[in-house]
């Protein structure tokens, strides 16, 4: 179509089109939605902002009074090439964490899945009981359940050494994550239409098949949310983390920035705010590839 | 051979008994349609059937085999859901396809049958679209699409016509319609609409509180219904019943309905109601048994004058409602021969049709 026709379709096809202007009460709505994001963003952003900013400081500008702490005259690196140089941030700490993370995150949401599916679908005896135990035990407070743990790990550690290791962590995550994960997804399984799955049997689906082959891609919202949450916790986790390791080597970002940064009262600020920064990078971009996934609807037209 | 057979089937949902003992003879490529009012239990028997659900007495047998252990993975069934119950994630190719890939049918074999039932349900242009992007007449297309591909021994349908508009509905009836003619396979058609059993089916399966009622082909269930609950589920507008009294007279048995209305029972029935005599009971008739004034043919119908209550015009005929003692009676007339609202005028009841129903027991005499 030529813009000619274009001109005469808006002009014939009445007022509403013909200046093409945006009505002042569409405006006005606008501007009262972000006034309302105003300080939502302040509460979120601002510590963020703060640890951007001071990561860029040199020593001199981040100990000079005189200075505003809002804001940074230069741009400086000696805050990463510290961490790189002097601490085991990228060589040991990153690298273990993302190695707990993972495994602990594969582990618990393999785990979840098979759980939450049989307690949201199966019929047995006590299933019930069943489901509302896991919720108890997500409700039990991590800093109740460390002092058992410590036990199990000293004794699983007169057998296999893992303490002052990774795997001290890569199996006492779990014990959080999955009844996390495991009440996360039995809520979503249950959303998901019986019949289409029942429609998987007839067509010839064991149930290990209708499982993997129909209800886990009808749950993919929910297990990138199971996914994210338990990267998320195990990522920032740090009590366990405290407890179990020492080694300076074995230690994960959270542990080994609190314990190699701060030494008694002195704080390195910078290259802490700058292992912030940089210990936050990992979670943001793996937020940003699966939050498409996470919000699409993904069940939607299966009946009716 | 897909034969159907229900053996004094039961079953329990805790203290609510949803079928109680139905027995069923399902003939090779017979269409059945299994009819009743809500909550009569004919889900719970298609999924007894389809084994999706467990069976708490009896037996179900298709072809030569009791299936009640066996998985429906293993039966051989297609079922099309109330609701569709279609893969959102897949596409429409990938959903009608599915259960071949599932059984290993080569890509050809899959790619012909794809394209065959999309040739008969007339959805050829949507094969690579979602579900969610199709309306819902295309969904309920796209769900039997995926049972015929299948060339199941046995077709299951839980009333997949009920979320369709009224103009939509006709038409995929008669579009089943054919493709039972062209796919030929044994159907079990669950639906509450009595129009759809009656236009679909070689025999009609009416239940009631999770039994039989009765078994027989439309014409049998509209002519000779045996209980009181068939006569008044099957025939729209339905039935009429007034509460009446089986008299003896000089010429034979007549039943009086009230004090000025009488109607003699046609003289070849005389022998079948002889011992209902005296008795009250219920009279039914037909409302396209019950029309304007008309010539006699013979002595069986008899002429009424009543005040006319309601008119419904319905095109072709109206549909005239008048008292009767403590009941309202809907008559089928002729357009041209109806009086006004309020005005009296004369009707004539065939009483060849009619129906005589002992209280009792609610079975037809
Ligand atoms: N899972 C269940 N648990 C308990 N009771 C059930 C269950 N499923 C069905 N029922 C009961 O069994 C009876 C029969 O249900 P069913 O679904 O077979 O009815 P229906 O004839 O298909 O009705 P509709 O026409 O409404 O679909 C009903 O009383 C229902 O409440
Ligand atoms: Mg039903």
């Amino acid at each position: 179509m030529s813009s000619n026709e274009m001109t005469a379709m808006t002009t014939s096809s009445g007022e509403l089109l013909a200046e093409n202007k945006v009505p002042f009460w569409r405006l006005r709505k606008a501007f009262a939605n972000y006034v309302a994001l105003i300080p939502y963003l302040a509460f979120a952003l601002f510590p963020f902002y703060i640890i951007f900013i001071t990561s860029l400081k040199s020593k001199q500008e981040i100990n000079n009074l005189g200075e505003s702490p809002f804001w940074a005259t230069g741009i400086a690196v000696e805050n990463f090439t510290y961490l790189a140089t002097n601490t085991s941030f990228f060589e040991h700490w990153m690298v273990n964490t993302l190695i707990v993370t993972t495994v602990s995150t594969i582990i618990s949401v393999t785990v979840g899945i098979l759980a939450a599916y049989a307690l949201a679908r199966l019929k047995f005896r006590g299933v019930e009981l069943f489901g509302v135990a896991v919720f108890i035990t997500y409700l039990v407070p991590q800093t109740l359940l460390f002092l058992p743990l410590i036990d199990v790990v000293n004794a699983i550690d007169d057998y296999i050494p893992i303490r002052d290791t990774y795997w001290s962590l890569i199996l006492t995550y779990p014990t959080f994550l999955i009844p996390f994960v495991t009440w996360l997804l039995m809520g979503y399984f249950r959303t998901i239409p019986v019949e289409v799955e029942e429609c998987a049997y007839l067509d010839g689906c064991s149930r290990l098949g209708a499982l993997f082959r129909v209800v886990l891609p009808m749950a993919i919202p929910g297990i990138i949310c199971a996914i994210l949450f338990s990267y998320t916790l195990s990522w920032n986790e740090f009590l366990y983390s405290l407890v179990f390791i020492q080694d300076e080597h074995a230690k994960t970002l959270s542990v080994g920035v609190f314990t190699e940064l701060i030494r008694g009262d002195i704080y390195f600020w910078g290259s802490l705010m700058a292992a912030c920064l940089l210990g936050t990078l990992p979670i943001v971009i793996l937020y940003g590839f699966l939050m498409d996934y996470y919000t699409s609807g993904l069940t939607q037209g299966a009946i009716k | 051979m897909a034969t159907i057979k229900l053996q004094d089937l039961w079953k329990h949902y805790g203290e609510v008994q949803a079928v109680r003992g139905i027995n069923l003879d399902i003939a090779h490529n017979e269409f059945v349609a299994l009819v009743g009012p809500s909550g009569c239990g004919k889900t719970t028997t298609l999924r007894m059937i389809a084994g999706l659900e467990d069976i708490t007495g009896g037996m179900v047998q298709i072809g030569d085999r009791v299936v009640n252990e066996v998985p429906p993975k293993d039966r051989d069934i297609a079922m099309v859901f109330q609701n569709y119950a279609l893969y959102p994630h897949m596409s429409v190719y990938q959903n009608m396809s599915f259960g071949l890939r599932i059984r290993k049918t080569s890509k050809e074999e899959i790619d012909r049958r794809v394209q065959n039932a999309a040739d008969i349900l007339n959805i050829g242009e949507l094969l690579e679209r979602r579900p969610k992007q199709l309306s819902g007449g295309q969904r309920q297309r796209v769900a039997m699409g995926r049972a015929i591909v299948r060339d199941p021994v046995v077709f299951l349908f839980d009333e997949p016509l009920s979320n369709l508009d009224a103009k939509l509905r006709v038409q995929m009836r008669t579009e089943i319609k054919k493709i039972h003619q062209r796919v030929q396979t044994t159907v079990v058609y669950v639906t509450h609409d009595q129009i759809e059993a009656m236009t679909l089916a070689d025999r009609i399966v009416v239940m009631n509180n999770g039994v039989i009622e009765q078994v027989g082909t439309p014409d049998e269930m509209y002519s000779n219904p045996r209980t009181h609950f068939v006569a008044s589920f099957i025939g729209s507008p339905s039935m009429n019943f007034t509460p009446c009294n089986l008299t003896k007279t000089a010429g034979g048995l007549a039943v009086r309905l009230n004090d000025d209305i009488s109607l003699p029972v046609p003289e070849e029935r005389a022998a079948r109601y002889a011992s209902y005599a005296d008795k009250e009971m219920i009279f039914g008739i037909r409302p396209e048994h019950v029309t304007e004034r008309r010539q006699h043919a013979n002595g069986a119908q008899q002429d009424i004058d009543a005040n006319v209550n309601v008119l419904e015009p319905m095109g072709i005929d109206t549909m005239v409602f008048f008292s009767l003692g403590p009941t309202e009676i809907c008559a089928r007339a002729e357009p041209s021969a109806v009086s006004n609202v309020g005005e009296s005028m004369g009707f004539t009841v065939n009483m060849d049709k009619m129906h005589l129903i002992d209280p009792s027991t609610d079975a037809v005499v």
